[in-house]
């Protein structure tokens, strides 16, 4: 059972750093669909920086410094110049899947998959000395991401700051006449979503694993989207969506174990976070309605 | 959802060009094309791939050349021909809801059900290619349809709920070509070969080119005129430009919705029984899916902003640089991948262009 929920957090991990952003800048008026893409990309740099330094910790700081200079590709032409982020969004998607398998090449010099005994992973919480249940085998990364989830919380219902990001969301003329710089919040937001799709990718590729391969985000960010979808703004909420989703994973790996075909265990997360979706949006509607 | 009701961009009206001498009315033309959102965004996505390439410490001297060889010479002409015609199918796929304001990007799962259905009908039913190719028509449309009940009634986003229904597609694909439908004893996930009576014929010379050409040709110039001259393609429009006034005019606009995202998906599983029913004449699992006819055809819908008829074009041209990617990998040592870079740039830099462009001649006017 502990192997499980370990199982749980680690799937979970990547994709709740993803939606925690999403959810920031959903909140702040901006449907951010470039989750999937940015994630691709801080896993790509956590490992390229982590190579070449040899340090995790490095390898870390690097995906969430270039990950969030990615983001200015979305918060640049969706927020400056106002173009359709949806749009932009499928842009910078491509564009990192392009653009990590062509460095791949060009700098690991093969495609597929990179791992390598120089590439240095995350340690583990037992490693650091703090061999609790379930989380001593996991990164501290996967904690932190949880934490972040209650600052978020409380940041976005308490603080003066969070407050506002809300209100900007809500009505950006409103909050424009008492005097908020709106694009300014808004290019935070997204540029925050981009610092936590770095940190989330960089668990993802030197946390649950310790390598890189084309495509590895496979499908996370457009979970996470998903998430930000049935949480609106409750950051509590999104972690549950995620949870869901990281237990359907981490099922489906198991019930791989048990003969289920691997394709059938690919299917599910999807699957499964499309059912959410439909039981949330059903059962919305049959409140409004009543 | 979006915030911009039409996600395609009207075209923008600008004033007839003044009556002068000639020459004016050419330079004005010519203007208006180079700083058209395409022609700036291809240009701009070409300049930042040569740092990208530079800054690797690739030759673009040598590169570029390649690129050209290895799309339109030595014989690769009919590779890339081959190529366009399911990209084209695709584009058009991705089109058809986009008119509507709904993004379908399950092409990818449409394309593989398709496939595999019509490879599954061509090796148990018998016949010629025709109930094959209906098969896979249908199955892609069921596939996209089932986003429409989710759009109209609950809320969903079709980009979301299309997507998430593209992985367990091509999952699905996947496991029938791998096992009930495998070719026995060899172990490869692929079906058997397909009966010769199913094949495609050739058009033309090349066995690589198939009846598949007219077809989709024909086809793609039917959506054209009924997009751009019939009462459905008028209020399909309509829809997409603002939903709530075509519904006060008169547009059922939930039932049109599922009508286009049906519509779209036929044409992916369509694409997706032509490749099957083409060379090699075989379902083989991947090979639907691995040469990204799904997002080139999308950037090239994106490039061609809003402008149905020139979307041909803007797929003949990024597929001209797919294929010529794959010259350039093997005559000049860059990984083809640097083509994904190009179309992921051109979206971008053509939503930007199309904003700055609608909003500075709006300032004009």
């Amino acid at each position: 059972m502990n192997a499980f929920l370990a199982a749980v957090l680690t799937a979970t991990a990547p994709v709740v750093l993803a939606a925690l952003g999403g959810l920031l800048c959903s909140v702040s008026g901006v449907f951010n669909m470039a989750l999937e893409g940015q994630l691709l990309w801080g896993a790509f740099t956590a490992v390229l920086f982590s190579h070449m330094t040899g340090s995790a910790w490095l390898g870390v700081a690097g995906a969430v410094l270039a990950t969030t200079l990615y983001a200015l590709l979305l918060s640049v032409p969706a927020v400056t110049f106002r173009a359709d982020p949806v749009v932009v969004a499928v842009g910078t998607n491509l564009l990192a899947l392009g653009l990590t398998a062509f460095l791949m090449r060009q700098v690991f010099g093969s495609g597929g998959t990179f791992s390598s005994p120089d590439l240095s992973g995350l340690p583990t919480l037992a490693e650091l000395g703090l061999d609790l249940p379930v989380l001593g085998p996991q990164s501290p990364l996967v904690p932190a991401a949880f934490l972040l989830v209650a600052w978020a919380a409380w940041w976005l219902g308490r603080t003066r700051s969070g407050l506002r990001l809300r209100g900007i969301g809500q009505h950006a003329e409103a909050a424009e006449s008492i005097g908020l710089r709106v694009p300014a919040y808004r290019h935070a937001a997204v540029l925050g979503a981009g610092a936590l799709c770095g940190l989330g990718g960089a668990q993802l590729a030197l946390g649950n694993v310790t390598l890189f391969s084309e495509g590895m985000s496979a499908g996370r960010g457009w979970v996470a989207v998903v998430a930000v979808m049935l949480a609106g703004a409750r950051p509590w909420l999104g972690l549950a969506a995620c949870l869901l989703f990281g237990a359907a994973e981490a099922l489906g790996f198991r019930l791989q174990g048990l003969g289920l075909p691997q394709q059938a265990a690919d299917a599910a997360p999807y699957l499964i976070t499309l059912l959410a979706l439909v039981v949330a949006a059903a059962t919305r509607r049959k409140v409004r309605t009543v | 959802m979006t915030g911009v009701e039409n996600p395609v961009g009207t075209p923008p009206t600008t004033s007839a060009p003044a009556r002068g001498d000639g020459a004016r009315r050419v330079g004005v033309v010519v203007r208006r094309l180079v700083l058209s959102p395409a022609v700036l965004s291809v240009a701009g996505a070409l300049a930042l791939t040569t740092i990208v390439m530079i800054a690797v410490g690739v030759d673009p001297s040598l590169a570029y050349p390649a690129l050209v060889r290895g799309a339109l010479m030595d014989g690769n002409l009919e590779y890339t021909l081959a190529a366009y015609v399911p990209t084209l199918g695709m584009a058009v796929a991705f089109a058809i809801p986009l008119r509507a304001g709904e993004f379908n990007l399950g092409g990818d799962g449409q394309l593989s059900l398709g496939g595999i259905v019509a490879a599954a009908l061509a090796l148990h039913a018998g016949g010629s290619y025709v109930v094959p190719l209906v098969g896979a028509a249908l199955a892609g449309a069921l596939v996209a349809g089932l986003s429409a009940p989710l759009r109209t009634r609950l809320g969903i986003p079709a980009i979301v709920s299309t997507l998430l229904l593209s992985a367990p597609a091509v999952s699905l694909a996947s496991y029938l070509a791998r096992f009930p439908l495998a070719e026995p004893g060899t172990g490869l996930a692929q079906t058997p070969l397909l009966p010769e009576s199913a094949r495609l014929p050739a058009f033309g010379s090349s066995s690589y080119v198939t009846i598949a050409l007219p077809l989709v040709a024909a086809l793609t110039a039917l959506w054209l005129y009924a997009d751009a001259r019939t009462v459905p393609g008028y209020e399909i429009r309509a829809l997409g430009a603002n939903r709530e006034f075509a519904r006060y005019g008169g547009v059922r606009v939930d039932r049109m919705a599922a009508v286009t995202l049906a519509a779209g998906g036929a044409f992916a599983g369509l694409v997706g029984g032509l490749i099957v029913l083409g060379p090699p004449y075989r379902f083989v699992d991947g090979a639907l899916t691995a040469p990204g006819y799904t997002f080139t055809a999308i950037a090239a819908v994106l490039l061609a902003a809003g402008r149905p008829p020139a979307i041909p074009a803007a797929v003949a041209l990024l597929t001209i640089l797919q294929a010529g990617g794959q010259g350039m990998e093997r005559e000049a040592g860059v990984p083809s991948q640097l083509t994904q870079i190009v179309q992921g740039l051109i979206i971008v830099i053509v939503s930007v262009a199309a904003v700055v462009r609608s909003r500075w001649t709006g300032r004009q006017a």
